[in-house]
């Protein structure tokens, strides 16, 4: 097992390694130039350019910057912001925990929607609940996320005037009214995100039960004089659970991919928000960095999941 | 006892033998129209492919004349779907917006389909090509796709207008960006069958009576590979509209001009509060599209699959 672990471990560096070439090719390959903020400039004389070309490194061919740019970045330094002149580094910490917040509580709420859901669906297959919930998830992995984020706000803020569409990233909680407050403009980004998730896990449920349920252990289980709920809960789903952890584990990626839908509607100061930005005023180094923050989340959890399998289940053998 | 059963089964060859031959197409038909979701889900997604392939020559209304007098209607009897800021109809714009959503749909899927099936082939059929391609299969999975997407339409969009024209351009952009992306799971899928198929006798005697590689891929095994590919490439086509939508909503898709579902939203979600209608019609026709698509990918699951048809 701990050799299994390692060699996946090991496997995941040479792929961040390609995955980071191919990010910074893309962008030195495109032919846009990094100085065209000043490039519009009249007044910036063709030597002042020059000089600032070279004072950055970019009259060097670009697999040297990429060599130079990677060794800065495992040492931790991704470079400046060409907008606010900080460090990308901390840009990114300053609204990390805005959107871990929300993934996060978006996620909990999709998987303990779904779980549920999924058991009784599959428990009563064919019932009127199990078709009431197939046609919603079906409805709910159909809507595009930013149909159902304009949707919420319709019917939530412009009709009911309950809730707020605009997240105030300002509020400091100090009391209960502003944890209130706190809650209540957090309800509408995390709906959009967990809805949409619990939907498809739902489905992933279902189906990893049905598999289950006519297995001779369930069978076993029965003719004990087991408990149905005993029966369900501790055979069915925890067998079934298997599978479904590497699932959602493997679905964290999309979540915080939806993650930068879902911040720019409500306007949730996240990363996701920040690289919609970044990539609108061509804000290189931040856009390299935060889409390299997505290639390692992919990764990493790729590899949580199959180390999660490995841990989870006995049966299987790695060599 | 006996003898009924014997009478049973030979009554059954009776009538066998008088029934009109049934191929497995027809098999999955009769199994698919027992899928109530999915019929409704065909019917629903006729309509609406129909409508935007020939709505646009029945509904006439211009879909760029500005008219700032009727700017913001709600839905009324002159504009079924109401007016946008500039006092454009609405309804034109989602017929014609649609066509270019589903082709866009139907176009990257054909590309992504494409790409995975020969990857596929070749990996699960020539040993030697499998561990390479499958390092660059893994290696495109583990690439974050939204980010990547939005990164390379913006880098690249300009050129392509430049060589393409602004239409053109940016849909051979996204058509091709989406499909790129999204090739994987059926180079898994067709890698996984080839590799099972590839052992049966029937390729054996396919080999024996000197068959060679590419007709021994093409005729005999890629045939039994199509259904699964069929059920990925009809939720696939869902998926990249989705995608298109998302694209053109965060501003990196269509020009205005151009008014696909996802740029009408983009273009209505600054006038929620006095003209909500404006993002309801487009958003809607995504979702039942969408949604329709992903009901017939479930029926034809259920039809393709050989353990269910009897």
């Amino acid at each position: 097992m701990g050799r299994y672990i390692a060699r996946r471990l090991l496997i995941a560096v040479p792929t961040l390694i390609a995955i980071s070439f191919v990010i910074y090719a893309i962008l030195a390959l495109a032919p846009i130039d990094p100085l065209s903020q000043f490039g519009a400039d009249p007044r910036v004389p063709p030597e002042v350019r020059e000089n600032i070309r070279h004072s950055l490194g970019l009259d060097q061919p670009w697999p040297i910057r990429y060599a130079k740019w990677f060794t800065a970045l495992i040492q931790g330094d991704l470079g400046y912001s060409f907008m606010s002149h900080t460090p990308v580094l901390g840009l990114i910490m300053q609204r990390l925990p805005n959107t871990l917040a929300v993934v996060g509580v978006a996620y909990l709420v999709g998987v303990l929607i779904a779980i549920p859901v999924g058991m009784i669906s599959a428990v009563k297959r064919y019932s009127l609940t199990d078709h009431v919930a197939t046609t919603l998830a079906f409805m709910g992995f159909s809507t595009p996320t930013f149909f159902l984020g304009l949707l919420l706000i319709i019917i939530f803020s412009i009709t009911l005037r309950w809730l707020p569409f605009i997240y105030n990233s300002n509020l400091q909680i100090t009391d209960l009214e502003s944890l209130g407050v706190q809650i209540k403009q957090s309800i509408m980004p995390i709906a959009v995100l967990g809805l949409g998730n619990a939907a498809l896990l739902t489905r992933y449920v279902r189906s990893e039960m049905l598999e289950h349920l006519p297995l001779d252990y369930v069978r076993t289980a029965r003719s004990k004089g087991l408990l149905e709920r005993v029966v369900i809960i501790g055979h069915v789903l925890r067998n079934s659970l298997i599978p479904i952890v590497t699932l959602i584990a493997l679905g964290v990626p999309n979540v915080f991919g939806g993650a930068i839908v879902t911040e720019s509607i409500f306007r949730v100061p996240g990363i996701g928000e920040m690289l919609v930005r970044a990539i609108g005023e061509g804000d290189i180094p931040v856009v390299a960095a935060v889409v390299f923050l997505f290639a390692v989340l992919v990764v990493g959890f790729n590899l949580i999941a199959d180390v999660l399998y490995a841990v989870l289940d006995p049966r299987i053998k790695y060599s | 006892m006996a003898t009924a059963q014997v009478r049973l089964t030979g009554a059954a060859q009776a009538d066998a033998f008088q029934r009109p031959a049934r191929s497995l197409w027809t098999d999955a038909w009769h199994q698919f129209r027992r899928h109530r979701l999915a019929m409704v889900g065909l019917v629903v997604l006729t309509f609406l492919v129909l409508a935007t392939l020939i709505g646009p020559y029945l509904w006439t209304a211009s879909l760029s004349d500005i008219d700032f007098s009727r700017s913001l209607q709600g839905p009324s009897f002159a504009h079924p779907f109401g007016t946008d800021d500039l006092g454009r109809d609405l309804l034109a714009r989602a017929l014609s917006g649609g066509r270019v959503s589903i082709a866009v749909g139907l176009t990257a899927v054909f590309i992504a389909i494409t790409l995975g099936t020969s990857i596929g082939a070749f990996a699960g059929y020539f040993s030697k090509l499998d561990s390479p391609l499958m390092r660059l299969t893994d290696l495109f999975l583990s690439l974050p796709v939204l980010p990547l997407l939005l990164v390379i339409i913006f880098l690249f969009r300009d050129t392509l207008r430049g060589m393409f024209g602004p239409e053109v351009g940016i849909f051979l952009m996204i058509v091709t960006v989406i499909g790129i992306l999204n090739w994987m799971p059926v180079a898994r899928l067709v890698r996984a069958s080839f590799l099972s198929l590839k052992q049966k006798e029937f390729v054996e005697a396919a080999r024996s009576v000197g068959d060679t590689d590419g007709r021994i891929i093409f005729r005999h095994i890629l045939p039994n590979v199509l259904s699964p590919v069929l059920v990925a490439a009809t939720i696939g086509v869902g998926g990249a509209i989705l995608t298109e939508s998302t694209l053109s909503f965060l501003g990196l898709g269509f020009p205005p001009d151009l008014p696909t579902w996802g740029r009408l939203l983009f273009d209505a979600k600054d006038y929620l509060d006095f003209a909500p209608h404006w993002a309801l019609f487009p958003g809607l026709c995504i979702f039942l599209t969408v949604l329709s698509i992903n009901f017939i990918g479930d029926g034809l699951r259920d039809a393709l699959d050989p353990r269910k048809t009897a």
